[in-house]
C-alpha cells in the first residue's frame, strides 16, 4: 500500500465521505504520489539549512569580518531565517492552497509577538530616558 | 468529481461550494478530525509561543540590569550552549524521523528514531541543568538581579516544555507499542511532534536573543 493511499484513507471524515483533500493540518506535508523517500529528503534539507545558520551565528561573533554593531541585526536576521527554515521543512507550514488557515494563524501569531516585544522594548526605552536624566542616577539604579 | 478537479476551479478554497454532502454541517460537511485536531493544536502553539514572547519582553528590558552582579559575557559559556543547540536541532530531526516511520507505518524505525530523539533531548536538559547548577554556585542565582530573575524565567521555561516533551515522547513510544497505530494515537503523535518542532524554533530565538546577543554586548 503506498503513502499516497494512506493519506486518502485518513482524509475521509467519519461518516466515510470523500472530503476531496481540501485542507492540510500543520505538520503533515502533501507528498501527492511520493513515497517515504521524498518526505526524508525534506527533513535532510532542512537539517542541512538549520546547521548552516546556526554555524553562521556562532561563527559570527569571534568574527571581526563584519561591524561591530551590525552583529547584533545579523544575528537576528539569522535566527529569523532559521525560524522560517523550521517552519517550512519541519512543521510544513506553507503557502500552498491547502495550507491557508494555517498560514494565516501563524500570521496573527507573530503580528501578536511583534507587538509584545517590539511594544514593551520601545515603551520601556522610553521610560528609561525619561526617568533617568543622568549618569549618576543611572549608575545607581544598576 | 476528483481532488484535481477542485483545486483547478477554486485553488485556494475561498469558497467550499459545489459540491457539499453534508447539510447542515456547513457546505461539504465538517473537515476530518485528523485536521481538526492538528489546527487546534497549531493554535494552542501558536499561544504558547505568545506567552514566550512575553518573558522575551521582560528579558529584553531587563538584560542590561545586573544590579553591580555578573552579566551574561562573564556567566555564559557559549560552547555549552553550542552543544545544547546541536542536541536540540538533531532531536528535532530524528523526530522527524520518527512521524516518517508512522506514515510509513514501520515500528522498528519509530522506535530508533523516538529513543534517539529522547537521548538528545535528555542531553540537552541535563546540559541546562548543569549550566543553572554552575551558576546558583557562583551566586548568579535567579535572586541576584533583575537581568538573573528574567534569564531563569525564560531559560527555565523553555527547560520546562522540554521535560514535558520528554515524558509525552515517553507515553506516545508506550501508546504505539500498547494500541498499535490507531487513528486516535495517530493524531496524538502529530501533536507531539508539532510541540517538540516548535520548542527548537523557540530555542533558536532564545540561544540568538539571550546567549550569543549578550555575549556580544
Amino acid at each position: 500500500m503506498s503513502n499516497a493511499d494512506d493519506r486518502h484513507a485518513q482524509r475521509r471524515d467519519t461518516d466515510g465521505l470523500e472530503r476531496y483533500d481540501i485542507d492540510t493540518a500543520p505538520g503533515d506535508e502533501y507528498l501527492g504520489d511520493a513515497e517515504v523517500g521524498s518526505g526524508l529528503r525534506g527533513y535532510v534539507i532542512g537539517l542541512g539549512l538549520a546547521t548552516l545558520l546556526t554555524i553562521a551565528s556562532f561563527w559570527l561573533l569571534g568574527t571581526n569580518l563584519i561591524w561591530a554593531p551590525g552583529i547584533p541585526v545579523a544575528l537576528i536576521v539569522l535566527a529569523i531565517a532559521q525560524m522560517g527554515v523550521h517552519l517550512v521543512f519541519f512543521l510544513h507550514i506553507t503557502t500552498g492552497p491547502d495550507n491557508t488557515n494555517n498560514a494565516l494563524a501563524l500570521a496573527f501569531g507573530v503580528l501578536i509577538v511583534v507587538l509584545v516585544i517590539g511594544g514593551s522594548i520601545w515603551i520601556m526605552a522610553n521610560l528609561d530616558h525619561n526617568l533617568m536624566p543622568t549618569n549618576a542616577i543611572m549608575n545607581m539604579n544598576r | 468529481m476528483t481532488a484535481i478537479d477542485v483545486r483547478e476551479r477554486d485553488p485556494y478554497h475561498l469558497g467550499h461550494r459545489g459540491h457539499g454532502h453534508a447539510p447542515g454541517h456547513g457546505d461539504g460537511g465538517p473537515a476530518p478530525i485528523r485536521i481538526v485536531v492538528g489546527y487546534g493544536f497549531w493554535i494552542f502553539l501558536l499561544s504558547d509561543i505568545v506567552m514566550f514572547s512575553a518573558f522575551f519582553a521582560a528579558y529584553a528590558v531587563l538584560a542590561g540590569k545586573t544590579a553591580g552582579g555578573p552579566s551574561g559575557a562573564e556567566l555564559f559559556d557559549l560552547r555549552n550552549v553550542a552543544i545544547e543547540t546541536a542536541a536540540l536541532l538533531l532531536s528535532s530531526f530524528t523526530c522527524g524521523l520518527a512521524s516518517l516511520a508512522v506514515t510509513a507505518r514501520r515500528s522498528s524505525w519509530f522506535y530508533v528514531a523516538m529513543a534517539l530523539t529522547f537521548v538528545l533531548g535528555a542531553s540537552f536538559i541535563l546540559l541546562e541543568l548543569r549550566e543553572f547548577a554552575h551558576m546558583i554556585a557562583r551566586d548568579a542565582g535567579p535572586t541576584r538581579s533583575a537581568f538573573l530573575s528574567a534569564f531563569f524565567t525564560l531559560v527555565g521555561c523553555h527547560g520546562l516544555h522540554v521535560t514535558a516533551g520528554l515524558l509525552w515522547l515517553l507515553t506516545m513510544m508506550a501508546q504505539i507499542f500498547a494500541k498499535g497505530f490507531r487513528d486516535d494515537i495517530l493524531r496524538r503523535f502529530m501533536c507531539f511532534s508539532l510541540f517538540w518542532h516548535a520548542l527548537d524554533i523557540i530555542w533558536v530565538a532564545l540561544f540568538t536573543v539571550v546567549y550569543l546577543l549578550g555575549a556580544s554586548r
